[in-house]
């Protein structure tokens, strides 16, 4: 029904192989890395890596177009937004000014602005791919069970998995119930005002609600019945052993991530600064 | 901390579920690009009927992932202040007794005292501090950006969250004083 | 020979409620035995049931007199857990027991819990998704199976506990009529296999009396009223009292003036020894005089060669083509997931068509917004849990007036005319809440109906229903039909509905229309029941067992003779 939402394909890469928490350690320490630096160059190599990431695990255009040009449009809005809150950020980060074009009153364009707004956009993008390919390449049940080998309690895996498991479900039903109360005459985005807009809302909202807090309670009484929680530990159908690439993976990003952060704060500073 | 029980396992993945589908449902209000998150209300509802637990795992794993699949992206500074909501909305649970069907107006006030103060610790000082610390964005930026989101919120949360509050705590409410009338 | 299920002197209250649900209940079920367990609904069969897996009392907790036994120990010392090892249930929700995100993971579910090894697991899985037949299945996610299949995995993830006892709760209530005898079929074929004791709970008799079951038990107020076989409970007149149907046979004998006994052995219309009856059955359909059927000649809704598909090359619906007469009453049957909702939604424009194209009183509305159709044809969706959003019924009922901006007035007196009608005025300051499945049903007609639609279309308008819910359900949409004029299309696969209220039935089978014609006529043809799974109606078999030629015409009376007699057979 809903062609928007990301979600993961079946497919046979070294990538989809591998275990869900290699993955998962990959993507923390990716983002993590991504958060804290600043310098440019650091960046710059991220994000070349996640295009070959991106090609290696022979993800599709199609499965993440929409996806794509929705973080374009809001990057540019936000970006256009910081130069309109602040358009000297660049000069009190960098301590020079270059002036390029002068705007008007306060606003000019900077090289430092550029740049540092350049800075901020390939920070956003390097994050992108690594969650596409994460989405794209784990497989929701082998992840809670891999979660459950590093140490996380299980009832946080099968958490996890309700929630995957569910959202088609929910979705469907919240599109049932649009449909029949749109029929009733109950649609929400007409120009009334704000008040009935939100009702209108909730008369949607409602029944989906409701429904779902008695779907709480028959899952949880089907899962008792069939043994949930019943020992400390469980097994998994799903489970799969961590193999060497799973460690080299494990290995690589945590390297990765250290040398990222020695290199972005090696001058005690986590901005590349080209303008010194 | 309390161990997880079935139902509050249940409770947080179906509750995360709802999160992400209801993460398409907005209301728009007249400004660009800004609109009410109808998400919001349910976050602070779940967290109010089971507890802190529930409402911050809603909170994280339902932002990361609803980000996740509609956006390609996790904005993490934004991701941890709706933790923080559901876990502040959440400690109070016993109080509102929405399930057991004491929901009354007094507890509504609370319901909303909470609310209010967590949507403030959420948006105006946690969200906006990891905007300036990971992103060095722009402080004046972020911390308009922050009260609008505090804003909308805090609105969408006090009339629906409040509303689907009053309606759920009528269905465990005891039914005996009714009587037919011709 | 010692139970494995043993009530003595039982009897159970809940916490919450005043009145116990169940009262000295004395039931004794042997291992390997199959019983079924009878009862309209609010009649304690479900708490029965749950007094089994031991849901109560550690789930639903109350007051417990009296002593149950399972396998010799009370469950109370069992716990939930240690139930679950002797009890497995299969729960009437088939997507709410789906827990696992494919196939493979739901019915390994158990053993997970149990931490056996990975490799046992697939070995364990393999082997039982073959016992129930799906095997080719194991990598699905629960959205791609049919409801026949969920419930099949449901099966197997219960099973492959080895547990003594299988208990089912109401394993046909969301089946179409071939799916429900095939899973009746499924749970004769392991009782025989593994010698489980199978317990099952369901109203709809005759389809679970398909195979052979050891005992009938009827429940009623909280009592057990009988406990027999069911040649027994056939030939006696207990199932009328306590509101159950009988099956269609036995009906059609009862009205031909036959006195059923046991020792014809009316369990199956196949293997019922119909010679003592062949005389009087024939002598009745002598006698036979038809209503006449009114013609309508005047088209209120026509579908017109239409095709829909949500992918190219991959059509869900092939060139639908038929007219809803005004006032009629007509039924859309088939198969589970043939696109009989498919094609409601695209009356009611949720979807738009690919080709073809829909008209209301001879107007195109391939141009008419969702709430436009909306005011002439009315939806009620399958679970009323669904549609209502406000707390208050007159609240719920005046919804669709208020968005309109009618004035107050007019909401008041329309809502309460509305509510009158559908009998729920007494009730109008209640909060939903209070009200029973079928009373909730009714809000929802309400809802609609308030809006003066010319066309009402539900959707399974009596899934899950008794008898009587039924009946009245049923009952109370003839006369919106005949006393307003409202036309009303009904998706189904209850064929005892099609058969006895609709005028016309539109069969859809995958994705094709097969036939538009008289529902007696249509469920005596083989040709057609089983290409839409349906079931051929017992109506028939009997007619040809007593030398009837024309079958059809005999099930057409059959429902003529049953009209007549005002719903009370």
């Amino acid at each position: 029904m809903n062609g928007r939402i990301l979600t993961y394909e079946e497919k046979d890469t070294w990538i989809h192989r591998l275990s869900g928490v290699s993955k998962l350690i990959f993507f923390m320490a990716w983002s993590i890395t991504s958060m804290m630096t600043y310098d440019t160059r650091v960046l710059v190599v991220m994000l070349i890596l996640s295009l070959v990431i991106f090609k290696v695990s022979r993800t599709e255009w199609r499965q993440i177009s929409a996806v794509f040009k929705l973080i374009t449009v809001f990057m540019l809005i936000n970006l256009i937004a910081i130069f309109l809150f602040s358009p000297n950020q660049g000069t009190k980060i960098y301590g020079t000014e270059t002036v390029l074009y002068h705007l008007f009153g306060n606003y000019a364009i900077t090289t430092e602005q550029l740049f540092y707004e350049f800075n901020i956009m390939i920070k956003y993008f390097t994050i992108v791919p690594a969650v596409l390919m994460f989405l794209a390449t784990t497989n929701p049940s082998e992840f809670a069970a891999s979660l459950n080998r590093v140490g996380v309690s299980y009832n946080v895996g099968y958490a996890l998995a309700i929630a995957l498991r569910y959202v088609p479900d929910v979705q469907d039903d919240f599109h049932q119930i649009k449909n029949a109360q749109e029929a009733r005459g109950i649609e929400m985005s007409r120009k009334a005002s704000l008040m009935d807009r939100i009702k209108n809302v909730a008369a949607i909202i409602f029944p989906l609600i409701f429904s779902s807090m008695e779907r709480i309670d028959v899952v949880s009484s089907a899962m008792e019945l069939r043994g949930f929680g019943k020992n400390k530990k469980r097994t998994w159908y799903s489970g799969k052993a961590l193999q060497r690439n799973d460690y080299l993976v494990i290995i690589g990003a945590t390297v990765f991530m250290i040398v990222g952060l020695v290199i972005t704060y090696y001058d005690g500073n986590r901005f590349y600064n080209p303008f010194l | 901390m309390k161990k997880l029980g079935i139902k509050e396992v249940v409770a947080i993945g179906i509750g995360t579920a709802l999160f992400i589908v209801l993460t398409e449902v907005q209301v728009p209000i007249g400004i660009p690009n800004t609109a009410l998150q109808p998400r919001a209300a349910l976050l602070a509802f779940m967290a109010a009927v089971f507890g802190p637990i529930v409402g911050g795992a809603i909170g994280l794993i339902g932002h990361a992932l609803g980000d996740a699949v509609f956006y390609g992206s996790v904005w993490w500074s934004w991701v941890f202040p709706e933790a923080v909501l559901g876990i502040i909305v959440g400690v109070f649970a016993k109080k509102y007794a929405i399930k057991e069907g004491g929901f009354d107006k007094k507890a509504a006030v609370l319901f909303n005292v909470v609310q209010v103060i967590g949507n403030a610790v959420a948006w105006i000082l946690v969200a906006p501090v990891l905007d300036i610390l990971v992103y060095a964005e722009p402080a004046n930026k972020v911390f308009i950006q922050g009260f609008f989101a505090f804003l909308g919120n805090i609105i969408i949360t006090a009339i629906l969250g409040t509303l689907i509050a009053f309606g759920y705590t009528k269905i465990g409410a005891k039914s005996s004083s009714l009587k037919k009338e011709d | 020979m010692k139970p494995i299920i043993e009530f003595k002197d039982f009897s159970f209250k809940y916490r919450s409620q005043v009145e116990p649900t169940l009262r000295d209940i004395n039931l004794a079920i042997y291992p390997g035995e199959k019983v079924l367990i009878i009862g309209p609904s609010g009649s304690g069969k479900s708490t029965l049931a749950n007094c089994l897996n031991g849901l109560v009392p550690f789930s639903y907790p109350g007051d417990i007199t009296g002593t149950l036994e399972i396998d010799g120990v009370n469950p109370k010392k069992l716990g939930i857990f240690g139930m679950s090892k002797k009890v497995g249930t299969v729960l009437q929700d088939t997507d709410g027991q789906f827990i696992g995100l494919t196939v493979a993971e739901d019915i390994a579910f158990v053993l997970e819990n149990d931490q056996v090894p990975q490799d046992k697991m697939f070995d364990k899985v393999g082997e039982i998704a073959e016992l129930v037949d799906v095997a080719t299945l194991l990598h699905h996610a629960p959205t791609a199976l049919s409801g026949g299949q969920k419930q099949r995995v449901s099966m197997a993830g219960v099973m492959i506990d080895d547990v003594d006892i299988l208990l089912f709760d109401e394993p046909l209530a969301n089946l179409d009529p071939a799916t429900g005898k095939r899973a009746i079929d499924l749970i004769d074929r392991i009782q025989k296999q593994k010698n489980t004791t199978i317990v099952i709970i369901e109203h709809r008799l005759e389809d679970a009396l398909y195979r052979d079951i050891d005992r009938v038990v009827v429940v009623g107020d909280g009592r057990i009223v009988a406990d027999t076989t069911p040649d027994k409970l056939l030939a006696g007149s207990l199932l009328k009292e306590q509101g159950i149907r009988e099956p269609l046979y036995i009906t059609a004998l009862k009205y031909a003036g036959c006195e059923v006994t046991p020792e014809s052995h009316p369990q199956h219309i196949s293997s019922m020894n119909l010679q003592p009856y062949v005389d009087k059955v024939q002598r009745w359909y002598r006698e036979k005089t038809f209503q006449k059927v009114e013609n309508r000649q005047e088209a209120i809704l026509e579908v017109k060669h239409l095709s829909f598909g949500y992918e190219d090359g991959d059509p869900v619906l092939k060139n639908i083509h038929f007219t809803v007469q005004k006032g009629e009453m007509i039924s859309i049957v088939g198969k589970n997931g043939a696109g009989k909702t498919t094609l409601s939604n695209l009356i009611c424009g949720f979807a738009k068509p690919n080709e073809g194209s829909i008209s209301f009183h001879g107007e195109d509305i391939a141009d008419w917004s969702i709430k436009e159709r909306g005011e002439k044809i009315g939806l009620v969706m399958q679970n009323p849990n669904q549609m209502i959003s406000k707390p208050m019924i007159f609240e719920e009922v005046a919804l669709g007036l208020a968005v309109r901006g009618v004035s107050e007035d007019e909401i008041n007196e329309r809502v309460n005319a509305t509510l009158k009608i559908c009998g729920l005025y007494p009730f109008r300051n209640w909060p939903v809440s209070a009200l029973s499945f079928g009373q909730k049903k009714r809000v929802t007609i309400a809802s609609i109906l308030v809006m003066n639609p010319e066309v009402l279309i539900l959707d399974e308008p009596t899934a899950g229903q008794d008898y009587r819910h039924y009946t009245e359900i049923m009952e109370f949409l003839k006369e919106i039909n005949r006393d307003y004029g409202i036309t009303i299309v009904m998706i189904t696969h209850d064929m005892h509905l099609m058969l006895e209220y609709t005028d016309r039935t539109i069969v859809i089978a995958d994705g094709e229309m097969l036939a538009i014609d008289e529902p007696a006529r249509i469920l005596t043809n083989k040709q057609i029941t089983d290409k839409a799974y349906l079931k051929r109606t017992s109506l028939y078999d009997l007619a040809i067992a007593c030398e009837i030629p024309d079958a059809t015409a005999f099930a057409a009376y059959f429902i003529d003779y049953e009209r007549a007699m005002g719903g009370e057979g």
